[in-house]
């Protein structure tokens, strides 16, 4: 296996790791730095489970590759949250119950976040239009777009 | 995925070199959004991704009103529809880009790499065709510049040469009075494939009532990308109003040679190129009268 030294930052903190050369982001994010946050769903770019930031734009890690990310600027889930407590989107979820199985939140959370970075306050039509890339096979997406309406109030 | 190389070269030259070496069994990768999950699927066997992103030229956007606009071959979607002056001149083209997959997928592609693919469904390419984009193909040290509707031979095939690559896509100055758009059938939201895309760009003259010239092209509907200029030139005989639409709408559908899938049959594909090219020119021309 061709292995690659790559130097990225990830969640604000500077980190090195080996890859494999046919290894994605998910991959390394998960089987080499263990940061099993950001869920395989399809590994095709259709359900935005693997969701992370890559330089402040949202991507499905799935469709990353490992080697890609030298030098760049990586945030997951596990960054969102802060020593202080729950982002107000995971807080929203929990109170909303905006998720069964929770297979799909990492990704719908990092999602719901690159939106309200960019528009604090969106409609719901803005929310759905968003989410469109994420997939959710338990909850039927309505209280996952009401705790998304809810955390840009608060 | 197998075991793979990945190259990040930073110069054209390096990367048709190793495209040149490596022949089939070299890939460019733009976004990625097709190859990663064509290579992981075992639908392309290859030993080697060419990242192109390090190469400026090919990351490159550039607009001038009076010269036109340059856009690099591996520049993502998103950059296109930000940038405020593109997404005035070209809105015809921002239709596509802002449609294909969702936010996630729009982050990383680019219409070098919708092109690339071939895909006979590919969103970008009816816009490119109808606003006369040429694609800059280097290899080997030389270049050359094609029409984009030549571009596309078969489905996933292209005219590009072993250690050939797309460098940029040229799009011409909006004329004053011109307008495009771009519309495609899927029967979700989002998120889908196109069962029909069409893509218009029209001229009018200083009346605003008669087109002056007009291009056509049409998605998913024959083995490649369609431009069908019988179509567009329908447009030009005679005051711009319902019958002339029609007249141009027909020769679109007696053009596409569509095949019945699983998105839907030919018939439906047929009728389906008739509604999309009225309501993409209706657009294309309200654009050019207030644009
Ligand atoms: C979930 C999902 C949804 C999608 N939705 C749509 C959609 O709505 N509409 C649509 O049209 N497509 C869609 N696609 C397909 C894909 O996203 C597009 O075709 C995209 O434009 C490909 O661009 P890319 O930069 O990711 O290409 P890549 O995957 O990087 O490359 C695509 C192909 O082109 C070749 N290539 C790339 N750049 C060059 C170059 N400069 N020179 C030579 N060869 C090159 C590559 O080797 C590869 O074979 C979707 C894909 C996914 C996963
Ligand atoms: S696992 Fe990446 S989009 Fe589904
Ligand atoms: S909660 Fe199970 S997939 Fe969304």
């Amino acid at each position: 296996m061709k292995k690659i030294h790559v130097t990225t930052t990830i969640n604000g903190k500077e980190t090195e790791f080996l890859c494999e050369l046919r290894q994605s982001l998910l991959e390394v994010l998960r089987d080499v730095l263990m940061l099993t946050g950001a869920k395989e769903g399809c590994n095709n770019g259709n359900c935005g489970a693997c969701n992370v930031l890559l330089d402040g734009r949202l991507v499905n890690s799935c469709l990353v590759m490992g080697a890609e990310v030298q030098a760049c600027n990586v945030q997951t889930i596990e960054g969102i949250a802060t020593p202080q407590g729950l982002h107000p989107l995971q807080q929203a979820f929990l109170e909303g119950a905006a998720l069964q199985c929770g297979i799909c939140t990492p990704g719908f959370i990092v999602a719901a976040k690159a939106l309200l970075d960019q528009n604090p306050k969106p409609t719901e039509h803005q929310v759905r239009h968003f989410l469109a890339g994420n997939l959710c096979r338990c909850t039927g997406y309505d209280k996952i777009v009401r705790a998304v309406l809810q955390a840009a109030t608060s | 995925m197998k075991d793979i190389d990945y190259a990040a070269p930073k110069t054209i030259a390096e990367a048709c070199a190793i495209l040149n070496e490596k022949g089939d069994k070299a890939r460019c990768l733009a976004g990625g959004t097709d190859i990663i999950v064509q290579v992981r699927e075992h639908r392309r066997d290859i030993d080697v991704l060419v990242d192109i992103k390090h190469i400026p030229q090919v990351n490159a956007l550039n607009y001038d009103p009076s010269k036109g606009l340059t856009i690099g071959a591996a520049v993502p979607c998103y950059r296109i529809y930000e940038h405020k002056e593109i997404a005035r001149a070209y809105p015809g083209l921002i239709d596509a880009a802002a449609l294909i997959g969702g936010i996630q997928i729009q982050s990383r592609a680019s219409l070098g790499g919708n092109l690339c693919n071939a895909s006979p469904a590919g969103d970008t390419i009816p816009p490119l065709i109808a606003l006369e984009a040429t694609c800059v193909i280097v290899g080997a040290g030389a270049m050359r510049e094609v029409p984009v509707e030549k571009f596309c031979t078969a489905p996933g095939k292209t005219m590009l040469g072993r250690g050939e690559m797309l460098v940029q896509l040229k799009l011409p100055p909006p004329k004053p009075r011109s307008g495009a758009a771009y519309l495609r059938f899927i029967p979700r939201n989002e998120m889908d494939i196109a069962v029909v895309g069409a893509g218009v760009a029209v001229l009018l003259d200083d009346s605003k009532q008669r087109c002056s010239a007009a291009r056509i092209a049409l998605a998913a509907v024959a083995p490649t990308p369609l431009l069908v200029l019988e179509a567009g030139a329908a447009l030009v005989d005679g005051a711009l109003g319902d019958a002339l639409i029609d007249k141009a709408a027909s020769l679109a559908q007696a053009a596409a040679k569509p095949i019945s899938d699983m998105r839907g049959t030919a018939e439906y594909r047929k009728h389906l190129v008739g509604v999309l090219v009225k309501r993409t020119l209706n657009i294309a021309i309200q654009r050019a009268r207030t644009g």
